[in-house]
């Protein structure tokens, strides 16, 4: 008697298991699905999708066709610019828009691309791992990082910034933190700043910008310090709690993280931003468009 | 080498960061630990509620979310402003407190009935009771299972790391990414996991140790 019950509550177990992997084989479709309604409403994709791309010598396209899809590695808590909607499984923003059109230029359409949400610290890891094929997600391009990988770009050149308390007094030096606490992400380029540069102002490290933003709301930080264009996203989130002040302390130049020494998918990038004509503008328009900020397309730096 | 030669201001912050949480965690779980064990044990029955609660709500809730609540959570409450490193002790410490409380009360069963029975017999209250007779025999028993619960405490630190507590395991995301600081994250992480193996014998060490002091002929 004992072990029929046993035996029906593991029969019940697999069959509610199989259940589940079975919505869960369908859920990925959906989203890509409602993205596709939203596209076609509008005039938010500004490219096409290439056909029969050909790209010799890049092992990195060789691997994305062989399983016919573009993996890509993204941030989903930066509105504007890498941001996933956790309600409808929309990923919006200006880089999300870059990486699509870029994968568009490979031949690839919104059902071939995988996002994978990777955070500042793990970006250089999970490239030369190969887990994802590239990476769009306000990446600077800096040396240290060519070591380790390549990067196509620049696409977009921002400078390191401030995010304040709504009433909190305007800053526009980083003298003014002085002996009060700054946030940002583990290992981004503006924490390195602040330590190198600024001794005396306390800093505070989070995997994500979203847990320094949390802490600027609840007051536990006095500032959260990254590059403008991500701030500028949380403000137009938040904008009863928190204000961009000041002007840009750095320059840095975004740029798309390529698998090192993968020249031929890189001068490929290269070309679709030098040649890519109006679908830049158009896509900053769609995305940060709102935001006030005017910005040209950068000159595509080919090292 | 030079990853750690060329970082030893980041690898002695690290490393202090890291054993701070774990020492004071540490103290937190066990003067905890003891106090819910023998709750847990106690004729009163409130107190064996209470103990049973706790022990089952925070032991059965994963550690990120114990931190979480206490990075994230506590602020917001109003309470006195604290920081992270505090708040992750906390964390760490009442968390780890609930493995430290069944750990005894294994322990405490370990001794026979007879000992309690004989310690009441004479008149000895529950608390002379507990601290005469049954905890000094309960703890001899259950020094190898306690230092397995603070080898996991050490290594538990780690968690800490995503609560912008700056211990071993973030030194990889820092060093990495740090303009002129010699190291991949591979060798970070290889380092970081030598210094914790160099942590745990040591305290295998100390177990060894307190075994043959404390053994019990029974």
């Amino acid at each position: 008697m004992r072990r029929t019950r046993t035996l029906a509550g593991l029969g019940i177990a697999t069959v509610a298991l199989l259940a589940l992997t079975a919505c869960n084989s369908g859920t990925p479709s959906d989203p890509g699905g409602d993205a596709g309604g939203d596209d076609s409403s509008g005039s938010s994709t500004p490219w096409t999708v290439a056909k029969d791309v050909k790209l010799d010598g890049s092992p990195t396209f060789d691997a994305m066709k062989e399983r016919d899809g573009v993996v890509i590695g993204v941030k989903e808590d930066q509105p504007g610019l890498g941001y996933l909607d956790v309600t409808t499984g929309e990923r919006t923003g200006f880089d999300v828009d870059i990486a699509r059109w870029i994968a568009a230029s490979l031949g690839f359409d919104e059902k071939q691309i995988e996002f994978k949400p990777i955070a500042s610290a793990n970006r250089e890891q999970s490239i030369v791992n190969g887990d994802i094929d590239y990476y769009v997600g306000t990446y600077s391009i800096n040396d240290k990082r060519k070591e380790q990988i390549d990067f196509a770009g620049p696409y977009f050149i921002t400078g390191q910034g401030l995010l304040v308390a709504k009433d909190a007094p305007e800053a526009d030096k980083l003298e003014d933190f002085n002996g009060k606490t700054v946030c940002s992400a583990t290992g981004s380029t503006p924490i390195q700043n602040i330590k190198a540069n600024f001794p005396e102002i306390k800093t505070q490290e989070y995997d994500l910008y979203s847990a320094c933003v949390e802490d600027l709301i609840s007051g536990k930080v006095d500032a959260v310090t990254t590059d403008q264009a991500i701030l500028i996203g949380y403000a137009a989130q938040y904008p009863d709690d928190v204000k961009v002040t000041g002007g840009l302390f750095t320059e840095e130049r975004y740029g798309v993280g390529l698998p090192k020494g993968d020249d031929a998918l890189r001068a490929h990038i290269n070309t679709l931003f030098t040649d890519g004509g109006d679908i830049w503008q158009q896509i900053f328009d769609n995305n940060l468009g709102d935001s006030g900020i005017k910005v040209e397309q950068p000159a595509v730096d080919a090292y | 080498m030079d990853v750690i030669f060329g970082n030893l201001d980041l690898w002695s912050e690290a490393l202090t960061n890291t054993l701070m949480v774990f020492v004071f965690g540490g103290i937190i779980a066990l003067v905890l630990g003891i106090i819910v064990g023998a709750m847990r044990v106690s004729p009163v029955p409130i107190a064996r509620a209470v103990g049973t609660v706790y022990v089952n709500l925070v032991r059965n809730t994963p550690l990120t979310l114990v931190f979480f609540f206490f990075v994230f959570g506590y602020p917001q409450l109003g309470l006195p402003d604290m920081s992270n490193t505090v708040l992750g002790i906390l964390a760490i410490g009442i968390y780890t407190a609930t493995y430290v409380a069944e750990v005894l009360r294994a322990g405490i069963n370990t001794v026979p009935v007879g000992q309690a029975e004989a310690a009441r017999a004479i008149g000895l209250p529950f608390g002379q009771v507990m601290t005469l007779i049954i905890m000094p025999q309960a703890f001899r028993s259950v020094v190898p299972p306690m230092m397995s619960v603070f080898i996991a405490l050490l290594k538990n630190t780690t968690v800490a790391a995503g609560f912008a507590i700056s211990e071993l395991a973030a030194l990889r995301a820092t060093i990495n990414d740090a303009p002129g600081r010699p190291g991949n994250p591979m060798e970070v992480l290889l380092w970081v996991a030598v210094v914790f193996v160099a942590l745990v014998l040591l305290m295998s060490w100390g177990q060894r140790t307190l075994e043959n002091k404390w053994r019990i002929a029974r």
